[in-house]
């Protein structure tokens, strides 16, 4: 009884999530879908073929979205495990004060944030550059890493690595047998966490970038408010919501796989802790999240209302997966705007 | 490559038992931020091969001792020897100093044998010889069986075996007990002393035991030494420290409550307001000083040498009673076995047995 409810829930939830992806599936190789038709009328593996040509970036879009994205993701998981662990372990006398300047960048609403960002990176000489666009990409993720690293220290004790020194143990040693496995649950939930903010960022790269570096999220944007091409934009949309979800399904398989030998089980010690079981499918929705905010933003683009919200719309989702994690009730309102494309009006593509 | 050559000198020492296995010499440690120092010229000594334990209240700076001697924290001032050579700049991972906690602190993604063979592991032995060799440490401690499982598939009691066995696979030069079984029950703590003394004195391991329990340091230590705001009172074996204190708070922390005020006479006879007391020929301190005697010592009696005194206070305590009865020159503590017991405000005799009396100055 109980059981078959929880069932019903799990399925419920999961078409809550899944639905929106699959009219995006259905568009991406659509050749011509013309209303009132419920189904496209014709299909293709045109919008593929376009998204391989050089000229659209799309290829060249996703290596530098990847490369920031783990650049990020390296670079805020350690900054994140030292902040963390001066702030818990060593408790340093204005250790609120600290947390709270660590954790500001998600208190500060995104465009003030942005504006005063792109100042310092612009008078710095950062601006237009990869290198730069990836140091700001750090500042939204630092927060979350930050934030679950501190859980993950919570329940570390530093006489683990004190009894491992003494045992002969040096400092190198120390960390990779004590510090990083007992951290890894941690470590790979904040490595996630930033990987997704950098994957789904927009606003600082366009205001950072200044357009030169192009990311999938920028492409999609564009694709989805001036082009018109339903077909292609699915396509760019699939490519923004695949490689996280593929990436992060992987190492939280492997990593529970890995922990089930010997850490505990049953879900009441998972849920406090910051376990893979428990941060990890719940870091997956966000994803699905982001995937499914542009499509929301495809339909609206699409619906042949007038250019303001499209143009608004950017704007208004880049703060959503930012702020999905924290908030996830920000992604459904998208995705319920997503599985009603037989509703729209024509979207024509040829 | 420090394996090697501390089991070689391990072998040699233990042979010429000249130097102590641990010397600390005039250690001071000041946290920053505070003023009066946790260890305050802190000199102690180990025999090599022996356990010392490490007694005092909490605060006393014990925990510090151990932090010391293992390289974990740096003195301000001071410096460590074990076996002879200065070590006190030495890191912990080269000092051969294993330290074991209260917690196991056992290294949860692995098993038992892996556990123990991480010493080996850390200074590169191949895994092979390393596990064959952590399995030997765990059947000495008696595990073997447990050899795979993980941490979290052991008792409180089993995880400090191996942690035990985890520190003794380091071969260290001494090995360092901080409180190790104050977590666990009393039966399972009686019965981890039994193997700590069985399996050190097998090892003949330099060993210091930090533990706030008397009875524990007293059941397992070859001496005791006391330790009360980062300061040694005393340090000696067990037996003597209950009988022949060093001072008022030596023989107070060991809980011997009763101490009447006077002097010593050139004839060494104390005397008080109960008039001379005889006293043993052990006594050497002369002049003015208070007179101690355990209050297991004190018995009931009608002889014509006993001490007046009206009883104060009765209450149980365990399977004995304790009895407090003021006396001329000050209350007298007693713990009466059982049997037909006085009730407050009779008035009793007391008999203080000339053999276990002893003077304290001051």
């Amino acid at each position: 009884m109980s059981r078959a409810l929880r069932l019903t829930g799990a399925a419920l939830l999961a078409g809550w999530i899944a639905a929106p992806l699959l009219p995006l599936l259905v568009w991406a190789f659509t050749g011509r879908w013309v209303y009132p038709a419920l189904v496209p009328q014709e299909l293709s593996a045109r919008a593929w073929t376009r998204a391989a040509d050089p000229h659209q970036q799309v290829i060249a879009a996703t290596g530098t979205s990847l490369g920031l994205a783990l650049a990020t993701a390296l670079a805020a998981t350690a900054l994140g495990a030292l902040a963390a662990r001066g702030l818990v372990l060593y408790r340093p006398p204005a250790a609120g004060l600290i947390r709270l300047v660590l954790l500001a960048p998600v208190l500060v609403p995104p465009f003030a944030l942005a504006v005063g960002v792109q100042e310092v990176f612009v008078r710095a000489g950062l601006a237009d550059r990869p290198a730069g666009v990836a140091l700001v990409h750090l500042v939204p993720a630092l927060p979350y890493t930050v934030l679950v690293l501190i859980g993950g220290y919570a329940g570390y004790d530093l006489r683990m690595e004190q009894t491992a020194r003494t045992l002969g143990a040096s400092r190198y040693a120390v960390l990779r047998h004590v510090t990083l496995p007992a951290l890894a649950p941690a470590l790979l939930a904040a490595a996630t966490l930033a990987f997704l903010v950098s994957w789904s960022e927009y606003l600082m790269t366009v205001l950072v970038g200044g357009g030169v570096v192009t990311t999938l999220p920028l492409l999609l944007f564009a694709s989805a408010a001036g082009s018109g091409n339903q077909a292609f934009t699915a396509v760019l949309g699939i490519l923004t919501f695949v490689p996280p979800v593929v990436l992060f399904g992987a190492t939280a398989t492997i990593m529970r796989r890995h922990r089930a030998v010997w850490a505990e089980a049953d879900p009441p010690a998972a849920v406090p802790g910051s376990g893979p079981p428990a941060a990890v499918p719940g870091s997956g929705p966000p994803a699905a999240v982001a995937g499914a905010g542009p499509p929301a933003a495809v339909v609206a683009a699409g619906s042949g209302s007038s250019a303001a919200p499209p143009r608004f719309g950017p704007s208004d989702s880049t703060p959503g997966p930012g702020r999905s994690a924290a908030a996830p009730e920000a992604g459904p309102p998208a995705a319920a705007a997503g599985p009603s494309p037989s509703a729209t009006p024509p979207g024509i593509d040829r | 490559m420090s394996t090697s050559s501390s089991s070689s000198s391990s072998s040699s020492s233990s042979s010429s038992s000249a130097a102590a296995g641990l010397r600390l010499e005039g250690i001071t440690v000041t946290y920053p931020g505070h003023r009066s120092p946790v260890l305050d010229g802190l000199d102690l000594e180990v025999a090599d091969g022996r356990l010392l334990a490490l007694l005092g209240p909490s605060g006393c700076g014990k925990t510090t001792t151990v932090q010391i001697a293992s390289g974990l924290l740096a003195p301000t001032s001071g410096a460590v020897y074990l076996r002879g050579t200065d070590v006190t700049r030495t890191p912990p991972e080269r000092r051969g100093a294993a330290v074991v906690f209260q917690q196991p602190m056992l290294l949860p993604h692995r098993t038992a044998l892996d556990n123990v063979a991480f010493p080996a592991r850390v200074r590169g032995r191949p895994r092979r010889a390393a596990r064959a060799s952590a399995l030997e440490h765990l059947r000495r401690v008696g595990l073997d069986a447990l050899a795979d499982r993980y941490p979290r598939q052991l008792s409180g009691g089993q995880a400090q075996r191996v942690a035990l066995a985890r520190a003794l696979a380091a071969e260290p030069a001494v090995l360092l007990l901080d409180e190790p079984f104050s977590a666990l029950d009393p039966g399972l703590r009686h019965t981890m002393r039994e193997l700590l003394t069985s399996v050190q004195r097998e090892w003949a391991v330099t060993t210091v035991l930090v533990t706030h329990d008397q009875s524990e340091a007293a059941a397992v230590a070859d001496t005791v030494a006391l330790l009360d705001h980062g300061r040694l009172l005393q340090q000696a074996r067990p037996a003597d420290l209950y009988a022949h204190p060093d001072s008022l708070a030596v023989a107070r922390f060991l809980g011997c409550a009763t101490a009447l005020p006077g002097s010593v006479t050139p004839h060494g006879r104390f005397a008080c307001p109960l008039g001379e007391l005889e006293l043993p020929g052990t006594v050497t301190h002369r002049g003015t000083g208070h007179l101690v005697i355990r209050p297991e010592a004190v018995r009931l009696d009608t002889g014509p040498d006993g001490v007046s005194a009206v009883v104060r206070s009765v209450r149980p305590e365990g399977p004995f009673t304790a009895l407090v009865a003021d006396t001329a020159a000050g209350p007298v503590h007693a713990l009466l076995p059982p049997g037909p017991q006085p009730a407050a405000s009779e008035r009793v005799r007391l008999h203080l047995p000339v053999a276990h009396r002893w003077v304290v100055a001051g």
